[in-house]
Formats: structure tokens, C-alpha cells, sequence
């Protein structure tokens, strides 16, 4: 096939992206027409993803791995895109509303760029889910950041968004630093950046690859600081709770889902890819990783009040969960990870519209501010319920079916510790979201008004309702798919 | 028929929060309506099911997530038919007490408890663990808001402890579970085929503990029973009906069927030991029941008590008693349901549960009073009422398997049966007070849930053959797997 139609997703992108920051510079504020444009270029992006499907082949000299692990991710990261956009329509920055007119016609004025940086994003994800070259990783882990930076401080004249982006962008350069220096650990040992080809050069070392154990497993860990960065897990989390709560709340939701898809896709493949010889020692300590960012998300969370943070802390978390799936190195193992963050993309979403629609009435990000909802607007407070127990993992929700997936593939590989840890961590995290069902449902209101939904953010809130309803319900369609990209990146492995 | 049971109330629930709040009359009904229908279904499948037959019958099944071995698979045994029939009596008492709530968003509480009971009925006829989980949690989880909005007494508290016990058990009887997929070489969630596994004796042993601990923290095994007499006060009336009538019946039920009977070879080394909690449970429930003034804290602790003569009829290991401990699940569920139907009337009318300055009660209640009369009859062990039945069977059971401990746990029925006649004398007889001149009667719709009870107690203490005879068949194949031990 040929190599313009296997990378449409990233041209339509590119290209739409350019065309909506020429569209804002000549008809600036119509923020119709450029909703439109974003969406139609995610959608646009998507069907060129399934169109690609079951191809499993690598192009641009290697570089680039077309196969269906990739497209799944991609289109984790087209939706987490897509509604992410819906989120933003509505979103009305905080300290801006009414009467602060000139500053809010500001934060208008520059709608172009928003809507394009979100596609650029999305191009990068693109590249990072298939990225079949340590070289290709470092840049498009780049890109996606530098992306990120700029919405986290896309509101400029706010300080704390602006601290935000300070504070995510040094991180981000420091462990981007140390993950280069890991990537050229593994380049001095095997000579190439390809990653099938390092795991060739590793299996062919005489007399035997454990010589190469002291050299290969501090590169692991280097880079595993790169990954952790974009995944927000412990220890790598600092910058995640305060670029939560200073972004806006969108680009939040955003920064919150779509680094995860895009990190979590490049760490399993690149462990898998490149070092399946090592996989009892990096799966050992992926297994460390997962304890301290489940415990660690969850034992802060339970002490925080404002939203943004304690979803925040939930994030870090759920990174934990997911990172099971890694230790469990086996072809389940690749399933239920796939599965676990598409739902937690679904659900995270959800959670932020939620947070939006309180934060855009009330004004602020307090967990005070949910009181009484369920008398103010009892179908979103349904919703937000719905999201909270989806992520703290009760039936019949998606996120239930995604952790018992989860364990079910680690205790295959026996890692019953592992399991025993977690669950116990579950419940833990149950406080925390229960508290705010309580908030919800128990608190009295402050007042009676009720609380209007705009739109936009209804659909995306029914849409990853129902989702993750369905998923919850009937997630064998998803498996199914989601089996056989697993099997064949696992053939690649072994 | 099973499908029905669970998804009518299901079906109700959804319906109900699609309708406007002020239909409050329309709401009641369904709610009532529904719930007698699941009673209609559950006195059907009593008298259909054919003992003689026994084993599962009326199975369902569909594969549901083949990937993982999980089908939607529903079936009732000898055991599971009298839970259902307890769950349709309690739940249709339940909403009947309930129909005279003024208090605020009757909607939500209604749409609340129909999810609850779906999950309760739900587990009773899951023969698949997986979805068995699902509904466990899908009955757990409602407590909460019902307990944290509509309760009393310290309620969010209570309300957000039952939740992590009862949620932190499950979690760990589901790590035993999906250990089970694997350990068999079977592959499944399906328990008929589960089986038909061959667990290794280490295996049994190890995950023993966690599944049967895990669920046993919902019968109120002591040291984990703290969250009930808390939660079992705080809840409104109807929620602590069926909490104590049914919901712990949900934990001896899982534990006995996923534990005990999956992995025989692991009760044979823990049962023996966890007997001892269970005389505790026995002993310290009564005694600390004995000690309340609450009126309701005492129905929680002697709900404590005599959860604790099921699991120690489980740990009996031998037909009688455990088929003491599936009759005392029945009995004890309708009993306390009663029980706490009682104490929520009186609370409503005297605002007050405080036993020492209540008295005189069944001169003005004479319908509340001869109903907890007959459950403190019941409670005690009386011939003619169907706790005799039950207890007679447990302690047979453990007197020889253990006899030492049966003599111990009998010292339990005597202080229960201690603190029952002090509670009957100090609230219902005595000198009436002068602030509880003006207390009314049971209304009628209340006696009727009071009578249907109180029915049952009796009709299951003087003809208890066919039950025994039912339920001897659903323990049966329990008791075989445990005498050959694989």
C-alpha cells in the first residue's frame, strides 16, 4: 500500500491544522467554523486509521510501524482529541466571565491557535503510537510535549497557568534529557536505533545477553523516567497535580488522557519490541513503579478538595493500574492494557466535563461546589456518579471489566502480590470517590437553582456515559478486536 | 424466570428515574408492584422446584465474554430457592413499610432500593462468579447513598464504613476468584464446571482464606462485624430490613458456595479454626446485644449473634448443620427484618429507640407489640417458630463436630434469650409514660407487612419439612465434596 495512504491520519491533521490557524488569521473569532474543521479532521483522521487496519507493516525505513496496536491507540487519542474540542467550546476561563469583558474577548480572540495546537497534538500522538525507532520516540515525545506545554499556559495572562507550563516544561526537559541518555545506552549496546533490531543485536550477544544486563537495565530506568513523565507516574508525577489545577480545565482533561495513551502505547511497545529478553527484570520493575504510583496517587488523593488535584492524584493512580498490565508481560497483559486505557480515557473525560460544567457556574475547582447536586441537576450528578464509580472499578461499568481484566492477566503470570496490592489500593481510592458522591447527593445545595449543561459538553458526557456503559456490559466486540493487535504484537516479541 | 426476577426491579429502577418526582402515589405503586411480582416469582420457583431432582434447575445460560471464560449463566439449588423467597418477603414488606415515608426524595429511595434488591436477587441466582460479583457490588454499593441520605445517627460515617468493609472484602474474594480461572486449567468463571476443577491442596489452602473471610466480613464474621450494628442503626427502616434480613445472608451465602464448596480441601484446614471466630460472634454478640440501650444497636448486635450460629453451622462441616445454617439464614432474615420493622414504627412515632425510657408500649401499639413478641420468640429458639428449627439443627451439627464449643455457644441463646424478655418488659410492658399517651397503632398497610412476616415465622416453624427436604438438597453435594475432599 502506498506510504501517503498509511500515514493519511497524520496528513489530514497536519493539514487541517494548518488550514484552521490561516482560517482564524483571516476570519479571526468564528469559533463555529473552526469546531467544525477540528472535528471534521478528527474524524477524518479516524477513518484513515481503520482504514489501515490489519495491515502490520513497518515504513519510512523502518521507522514507522503500521500495525493494529497502533491504530487502537490511535484512536484512544483521536477520541480523547475529539471531545476534548467538545470540552473546550463551552469552557469559560476562570476570573474571566462577565465582567472582565476585554480580558475574556482575549481569551476568545485566540481560538485558532487552540484548536490547531490540539491537532498538532494529535499528530504527535499519532507518530508516538507507532513509532517503531527510539529516534522517531524521542521526537514525537517531544513534540507531544511541547504541544502540551503551550495549552497548559494557553491562558497567559494567568498566573497560575503560566506556572503550570513553567513547572510542566522543566520537568519534561529534565526527564526528556535523561531518557535521550537511556536511548544511547541501548544505541552503544546494539548499534542501531530500530527497535526489533536492538532486540535481535541483544539476543545474538555472546556469550550470552546477560553480560549486557548492567548496562541494559540502567537504560530501562533512564528511560522509563521519559515514559513516566508523559504517563504521570510515580515517582515522575511532581509536575502533574499543580499543571491539573493550573491549565485550564480542558486542556487538563486533555494532558490528563492523551500523554497516557501516547506514553503508555510507546513504553509497552518499546519493552516488548526491543527488550523481551529482559522481561522478568523490567517487568519486576514496572511491578515496583505500579505499587508506589497506586499507593502514592491514592493515599494524596484522599486528602485533597479541590477537583482538579484530586483527579490529579486519581490519574497518578489509575497510571499504577495500568502499569499491572505491563508487569504482566504476556499477550493478556497487552489486551487488558489496551482496554483499561481506552476506558479510563472515557471515563477521565467525563469526569473533567462534569468539573467544567460546576467550575463554569460556580466558579471555581472546590469539591465544596458539588453540594447537593443531585437536586440542582440530578442527570449530571447520575453522570459524574457513573465516572467516579467507573474509576474506582464497580460493576456494572467499564472500569470494573477493565481492572478485573487486568488482574486476571497478571495472576496468570502469578504476580498474586501484585494483585493483592492493588485491590487493596481500590479500595482505598473508593473513599475519595465516595466522597464525592456524598458531596452529591448527601450535602444540602447552597441554592436551588438548577444548573444548565451547555451542549457540547452534554454530548461528550453522554457519549462516554454510554460508552463505558456498554463497554461495561458488552465488551466482548472490543476484545476481539483488541485480541488480535495484541497477538500480533506479541509474535513480534517473541 | 430467574432473568425476571433480577432485571423487573432493574427495569423499575430505570423507569422511576425517568419520571417526575411529584407522581409520588404512581412511584409507591410500581415499587410495591414490582416488588410483589418478584415475591409472586420466588413463591413459584419454591413450589416448581423439584426436589427429588435437586441440583441447579431453571438454568439459563449464554456466553456473555467468551475472552475470558465468562458466561451470563443463572440457575437455583436447594439452597438459593429459600433465599429467594426470604428476599421477596422482605423486599415486599420492605417497600410496604416504606410507602409511608414523608420524608424527602421518595424517588431517589425507591429507584435506590429496586437496584439493591435486583443485586440482591441477582447473586442468589448467578452460577457464574464473575457476574456473581457484579451483583454483589451492584447490592452493596446503593447502601451507601440510601444509608448516607435517608439515614440517622452518625450517618455518613456509618454509611462510608459498611461501604470499604464490605467493598475491601469483596476485593479480596475476587482476587481468590480469578486465582480459581487459572489454578483449575479450566478457564472458566462457570461454577458447575469450576467444580470439576482439580485445585491443588496448596492452592485450596491458600486462597481459602481470602474468599471465605472475604465474603463472610457481609455475614458479620467477627472481628470484621463492626460495620454492621453502625450501619444496620444509621439505615432507614426498609434498608435495614433488608440489610440485616438479606444482605448478610448474601456473605454466608457466597462464602458457603464459592468457598466451601469450590475449594473443599481448604475449609478442612481453616474451618476448624474459623469456628472459633464464629463462637465469638455467638457469645460477644449476645453479651454486647445485652449491654445496649439503643433499641436498634440491640437488634444489630443480636443480628451480630445469630449471624454467627450460621457460620458456625457452616463450619460444622456436616449435613445437619449446615442445613441448620441455611434454615437459620431464612428464619433469621425474616425474623430480623420484623424486627427492625418494629423499631422503625416505634422510633417514627416515639422519636426515641432509648429502652429504659420507653415502657408500657403494647398498651397503646398492641399490633407492633405481639409482632416483636413473636420475633423475641423466635429469636430465642421457642418450639413453634422457626428459629427452633434452625438452631436445634446448628447445634446438633456442632455438638458433634465440636462439642466443646456447641457448649459455649449455648451460653449465647441463654443471654439472648436475657436480653429479649428484658427488651419485651422494659418497652412493651410497665407503666406507660405520659409523652407516649398519643402514640397510634401499626396503620393498616403496616400490619400487613407485619402479618406476612409473622406468617412465615410460623408457617416455617410447624411445617418445616418441606424446606428441610429442599435445602438437604442443595447441601448435599456440598457436604460430598467435602467428605471426598476434592
Amino acid at each position: 500500500m502506498d506510504i501517503a495512504i498509511l500515514l493519511l491520519p497524520e496528513i489530514i491533521l497536519t493539514i487541517f491544522a494548518l488550514i484552521v490557524l490561516g482560517y482564524d488569521l483571516i476570519w479571526p473569532g468564528r469559533k463555529a467554523v473552526l469546531v467544525t474543521l477540528t472535528l471534521v479532521a478528527v474524524g477524518l483522521a479516524a477513518i484513515g486509521a481503520i482504514y489501515t487496519w490489519g495491515t502490520n507493516k513497518t515504513i519510512m525505513a523502518d521507522t514507522i510501524s503500521i500495525d493494529d496496536y497502533g491504530v487502537l491507540f490511535k484512536l484512544a487519542g483521536l477520541a480523547a482529541t475529539a471531545m476534548v474540542v467538545l470540552l473546550g467550546m463551552s469552557y469559560i476561563p476562570e476570573g474571566r466571565r462577565t465582567q472582565d469583558a476585554k480580558r475574556r474577548l482575549l481569551a476568545i480572540s485566540r481560538q485558532g491557535e487552540f484548536y490547531a495546537i490540539m491537532l498538532f497534538a494529535a499528530v504527535s500522538i499519532m507518530f508516538l503510537v507507532s513509532a517503531n525507532s527510539l529516534v522517531l520516540i524521542y521526537l514525537s515525545i517531544e513534540f507531544l510535549s511541547i504541544a502540551s506545554y503551550i495549552l497548559v499556559g494557553y491562558l497567559r495572562d494567568d498566573s497560575l497557568s503560566t506556572e503550570a507550563a513553567i513547572k510542566y516544561f522543566l520537568y519534561g526537559s529534565v526527564t526528556a534529557a535523561a531518557m535521550v541518555y537511556g536511548m544511547s545506552f541501548l544505541y552503544g549496546v546494539s548499534g542501531s536505533v530500530d527497535l526489533p533490531t536492538i532486540a535481535k543485536v541483544i539476543a545474538g550477544t555472546l556469550p550470552s545477553p546477560e553480560s549486557l544486563r548492567g548496562i541494559v537495565m540502567p537504560a530501562v530506568v533512564l528511560i522509563l523516567a521519559g515514559f513516566g513523565f508523559k504517563v504521570a507516574m510515580a515517582p515522575f508525577h511532581q509536575w502533574s497535580p499543580d499543571a491539573y489545577e493550573g491549565a485550564p480545565t480542558p486542556v487538563t482533561a486533555f494532558i490528563s488522557v492523551a500523554p497516557k495513551v501516547g506514553g503508555f502505547a510507546v513504553l509497552y511497545r518499546t519493552l516488548i519490541v526491543a527488550l523481551p529478553y529482559f522481561h522478568s527484570d523490567w517487568g519486576g520493575t514496572i511491578a515496583i513503579l505500579a505499587v508506589l504510583s497506586m499507593s502514592l496517587g491514592n493515599l494524596v488523593a484522599l486528602t485533597e478538595r479541590n477537583i482538579k488535584r484530586m483527579l490529579a492524584y486519581s490519574s497518578i493512580a489509575q497510571a499504577g493500574y495500568i502499569l499491572i498490565g505491563i508487569a504482566a508481560y504476556s499477550q493478556m497483559g497487552i489486551s487488558s492494557t489496551l482496554f483499561y486505557v481506552m476506558v479510563y480515557t472515557l471515563t477521565n473525560i467525563g469526569a473533567f466535563a462534569v468539573a467544567i460544567v460546576i467550575s463554569n457556574a460556580l466558579g471555581s475547582d472546590s469539591i465544596a461546589d458539588f453540594a447537593g447536586l443531585s437536586q440542582r441537576n440530578p442527570s449530571l450528578a447520575l453522570l459524574m456518579l457513573f465516572f467516579l464509580l467507573s474509576l474506582a472499578g464497580i460493576p456494572p461499568l467499564a472500569g470494573f471489566f477493565g481492572k478485573f481484566f487486568l488482574f486476571t492477566a497478571a495472576l496468570e503470570q502469578n504476580l498474586t502480590w501484585l494483585v493483592f496490592v492493588a485491590v487493596i489500593n481500590s479500595v482505598l481510592s473508593l473513599y475519595y470517590y465516595l466522597m464525592i458522591v456524598k458531596v452529591m447527593y448527601v450535602d444540602p445545595p447552597e441554592s436551588t437553582v438548577p444548573l444548565e449543561t451547555p451542549r457540547p459538553l452534554a454530548v461528550a458526557m453522554g457519549i462516554s456515559a454510554i460508552a463505558i456503559l456498554v463497554l461495561g456490559i458488552f465488551p466482548t466486540p472490543l476484545i476481539n478486536l483488541i485480541t488480535t493487535a495484541a497477538a500480533a504484537l506479541m509474535q513480534v516479541s517473541s | 424466570m430467574l432473568t425476571l426476577i433480577w432485571l423487573l426491579p432493574m427495569i423499575a429502577a430505570v423507569v422511576l428515574m425517568l419520571m417526575p418526582k411529584e407522581q409520588l402515589r404512581l412511584i409507591k405503586g410500581i415499587s410495591i408492584g414490582t416488588a410483589f411480582i418478584t415475591l409472586v416469582i420466588s413463591i413459584i420457583a419454591y413450589f416448581k422446584y423439584d426436589v427429588v431432582q435437586g441440583g441447579f434447575q431453571f438454568v439459563e445460560t449464554f456466553s456473555w465474554i467468551p475472552a475470558l471464560g465468562i458466561s451470563y449463566k443463572l440457575g437455583a439449588d436447594g439452597i438459593t430457592v429459600p433465599m429467594l423467597l426470604l428476599t421477596g418477603l422482605i423486599i415486599f414488606a420492605g417497600t410496604l413499610m416504606s410507602s409511608t415515608l414523608e420524608d424527602f426524595r421518595e424517588k431517589e429511595f425507591f429507584v435506590l432500593l429496586l437496584v439493591l434488591v435486583a443485586g440482591v436477587y441477582g447473586v442468589f441466582v448467578a452460577l457464574d462468579l464473575f457476574l456473581l460479583l457484579v451483583f454483589y457490588e451492584l447490592a452493596v454499593l446503593p447502601m451507601y447513598i440510601l444509608i448516607a441520605v435517608w439515614g440517622s445517627t452518625r450517618k455518613e460515617y456509618s454509611a462510608m464504613k459498611l461501604t470499604l468493609y464490605l467493598l475491601g472484602g469483596s476485593a479480596f474474594s475476587l482476587v481468590g476468584i480469578i486465582a480459581m480461572y487459572w489454578a483449575g486449567g479450566k478457564h472458566t468463571f462457570d461454577m458447575v464446571q469450576l467444580a470439576t476443577a482439580n485445585f491443588s491442596r496448596e492452592f485450596q489452602v491458600f486462597f481459602f482464606l481470602p474468599i471465605f473471610v472475604g465474603f463472610s466480613v457481609l455475614a458479620g464474621l467477627w472481628p470484621f462485624h463492626t460495620w454492621s450494628p453502625d450501619g444496620h442503626v444509621a439505615a432507614p427502616t426498609a434498608v435495614s430490613m433488608l440489610h440485616a434480613g438479606v444482605l448478610m445472608k448474601l456473605g454466608a451465602y457466597a462464602a458457603l458456595r464459592v468457598g466451601v464448596f469450590l475449594l473443599p480441601q481448604g475449609a478442612q484446614v481453616w474451618l476448624p479454626w474459623i469456628v472459633l471466630l464464629t463462637v465469638v460472634n455467638v457469645v460477644y454478640g449476645a453479651f454486647v446485644a445485652m449491654s445496649q440501650r439503643d433499641m436498634k444497636y440491640m437488634v444489630g448486635f443480636s443480628s451480630v449473634s445469630h449471624m454467627g450460629l450460621v457460620t458456625m453451622g457452616i463450619a460444622t462441616m456436616n449435613s445437619i448443620g449446615m442445613s441448620g445454617a441455611v434454615y437459620q439464614m431464612f428464619s433469621h432474615g425474616v425474623m430480623t427484618g420484623l424486627m427492625f420493622a418494629v423499631v422503625g414504627q416505634i422510633y417514627k412515632r416515639a422519636h426515641t429507640r432509648d429502652m429504659p425510657s420507653l415502657g408500657g408500649l403494647l398498651q397503646k401499639t398492641p399490633w407492633m407489640g405481639i409482632a416483636f413478641i413473636i420475633c423475641a420468640l423466635t429469636s430465642m429458639g421457642l418450639p413453634g417458630f422457626s428459629g427452633f428449627i434452625a438452631e436445634f439443627q446448628i447445634f446438633v451439627g456442632t455438638w458433634s463436630a465440636y462439642p466443646i464449643l456447641a457448649a459455649i455457644a449455648a451460653l449465647g441463646i441463654i443471654i439472648t434469650a436475657a436480653y429479649l424478655l428484658r427488651v419485651v418488659y422494659q418497652v412493651f410492658f410497665g407503666s406507660l409514660k405520659v409523652e407516649f399517651e398519643h402514640l397510634t397503632d401499626s396503620k393498616p398497610i403496616e400490619r400487613l407487612a407485619m402479618g406476612l412476616l409473622v406468617a412465615a415465622l410460623i408457617i416455617f416453624g410447624l411445617l418445616p419439612t418441606t424446606m428441610v427436604n429442599m435445602i438437604n438438597s442443595g447441601v448435599a453435594p456440598v457436604i460430598a465434596r467435602l467428605t471426598t475432599g476434592s
